[in-house]
């Protein structure tokens, strides 16, 4: 799949003639032809023609990893808030640990994040669950919000393109689906930088090549930090 | 004859003014989008589809399309109250039904896609440039759609039929004076959405003057398609 098959595809556009190909997600068939339902990118791959969304807000599918906020406290759980158009609930027997449940506020209060799953997206409402490992309320560190259609390019293919700013910044970064981007790192240098490089892979969402430019980006930074660290552990010697 | 063969500001008569657009200009909204008619400058941004508020106002079959119309103190040359009145609540009405039916909110129930427009300049045929600007920000939201829609405005001064009345040529009252009407088109299906008139006109009349502005949005198509197109491109 080349980067120059795609080509950005506006709502009513025919975007296959004939009927050999599968209409998937963004678009219907309209006869013979399948046309573009949204705005977007056109996808073909295995017969199958799909537009992949370049703006809109975060629609939550299940398994999906997000960072929620809660927004307030139930008597058998939280709503959260994870900037998706229906309303999130975390339910207390979603809880790994035994939690008491007289006062959830003893837990997470109004205003924490907590990096959660989709378990189930229903008619009314999302569902969330923090039963499997690494979930939880996110202490320190700092949080970023990018906008969420951005969020495959950050994470790159099969994670290459974080793993590579995790490993050069020396942070542990988690990404949301929904946009929202944790980062902890020793030392708030190295969260700065962290966000510096997502920033940088978002601004250039459309760039071809994306992940060599990133390595480039981080390298050359690195070298600029590492000057200005040597610097500053010499004064203090002195 | 006509009284009216020249137009005040040279224009041909289905001519309409020089046409701008751009997507992405506000930075903060879902989708965004501005469009302007010479003078007639509007900006729309388009939030969600978000949980709609009050609870009672939700529709469990489909989303809600909710659009906002204002116009700028400093829009008009007189200087306009600021907050709602009649014209404004009345026009977002009709912006709203005009878009309504291109676009697919049946995914997104109990949810409401807001659409504010408002009127940065204003030199007539400010809902026209108002829709047409919803329509570029609506796609740039996202938001599931049918098609596009691109609306002008087609006045009838004395007998003459002309595209994209300014504001003179709206109040023009020689011969049988100046009918405003404003109409909307799907771009690819071309189905009028919304049409008004304000005057007098025969049905034979209306139907010229329908015809003429669906050539005309043809146009206002083009330049709304190529907006979107280049998003990106820098």
């Amino acid at each position: 799949m080349s980067e120059k098959d795609r080509e950005i595809v506006i709502p009513g556009e025919i975007i296959k003639e004939g009927d050999d190909y599968l209409p998937g997600e963004g678009t219907r068939r309209e006869g013979k032809n399948i046309v573009a339902s949204r705005f977007g990118l056109r996808d073909e791959q295995n017969k199958l023609v799909k537009v992949i969304p370049l703006s809109g807000v975060y629609i939550p599918r299940r398994g999906n990893l997000v960072i929620g906020t809660v927004a307030d406290i139930a008597f058998n759980g939280w709503m959260m808030d994870i900037n998706a158009p229906y309303s999130s609930f975390l339910p207390v027997a979603e809880c790994p640990r035994f939690f008491k449940k007289d006062d959830l506020s003893e837990y997470f209060g109004i205003g924490d994040l907590i990096a959660c799953k989709v378990d189930s997206v229903k008619r009314k409402g999302v569902d969330l669950t923090i039963m499997p490992r690494g979930l939880g309320k996110l202490e320190d560190g700092m949080i970023i919000q990018i906008n969420s259609n951005k969020v495959p390019r950050v994470i790159g293919k099969e994670g290459s393109m974080i793993s590579m700013i995790k490993e050069a910044t020396d942070c542990d970064i988690t990404v949301g689906q929904n946009g929202l981007i944790w980062i902890k790192g020793n030392k708030v240098d190295d969260e700065l930088f962290a966000k510096e490089a997502i920033l940088f892979v978002t601004e250039r969402s459309f760039v071809e090549g994306l992940t060599e430019k990133t390595e480039k980006f981080l390298e050359e930074e690195i070298k600029k930090r590492g000057k200005t660290k040597k610097a500053e552990v010499e004064g203090d010697v002195e | 004859m006509s009284k009216y063969t020249k137009r005040f500001d040279g224009r041909k008569l289905d001519e309409a003014r020089k046409i701008k657009a751009a997507v992405g200009i506000i930075p903060n909204a879902d989708g965004s989008a501005m469009f302007s008619f010479g003078d007639t400058i509007a900006i729309a941004a388009v939030y969600g589809p978000k949980v709609m508020h009050p609870q009672h106002a939700q529709n469990p079959e489909k989303g809600t399309l909710r659009v906002n119309y204002d116009m700028l103190t400093f829009s008009v040359t007189e200087r306009k109250r600021p907050g709602p009145n009649r014209r404004s609540q009345e026009i977002s009405k009709v912006t709203g039904w005009a878009l309504e039916p291109v676009v697919m909110l049946e995914d997104f129930p109990n949810t409401v896609v807001d659409v504010h427009i408002t009127i940065i300049q204003a030199n007539a045929s400010t809902r026209c440039a108002g829709i047409n600007a919803a329509a570029l920000a609506l796609a740039h939201a996202g938001i599931p759609m049918r098609e596009l829609v691109s609306s002008v405005s087609v006045g009838k001064l004395d007998k003459t039929i002309v595209v994209d009345v300014i504001k003179e040529e709206e109040d023009y009252e020689e011969g049988e004076g100046a009918t405003d009407i404003a109409m909307s088109f799907t771009s690819n299906s071309g189905k009028l959405t919304h049409l008004q008139i304000d005057g007098k006109i025969s049905a034979k009349e209306l139907k010229e003057a329908v015809e003429t502005g669906k050539n005309a949005c043809r146009e206002i198509y083009e330049l709304q398609k190529k907006t979107l197109k280049g998003v990106g491109e820098k």
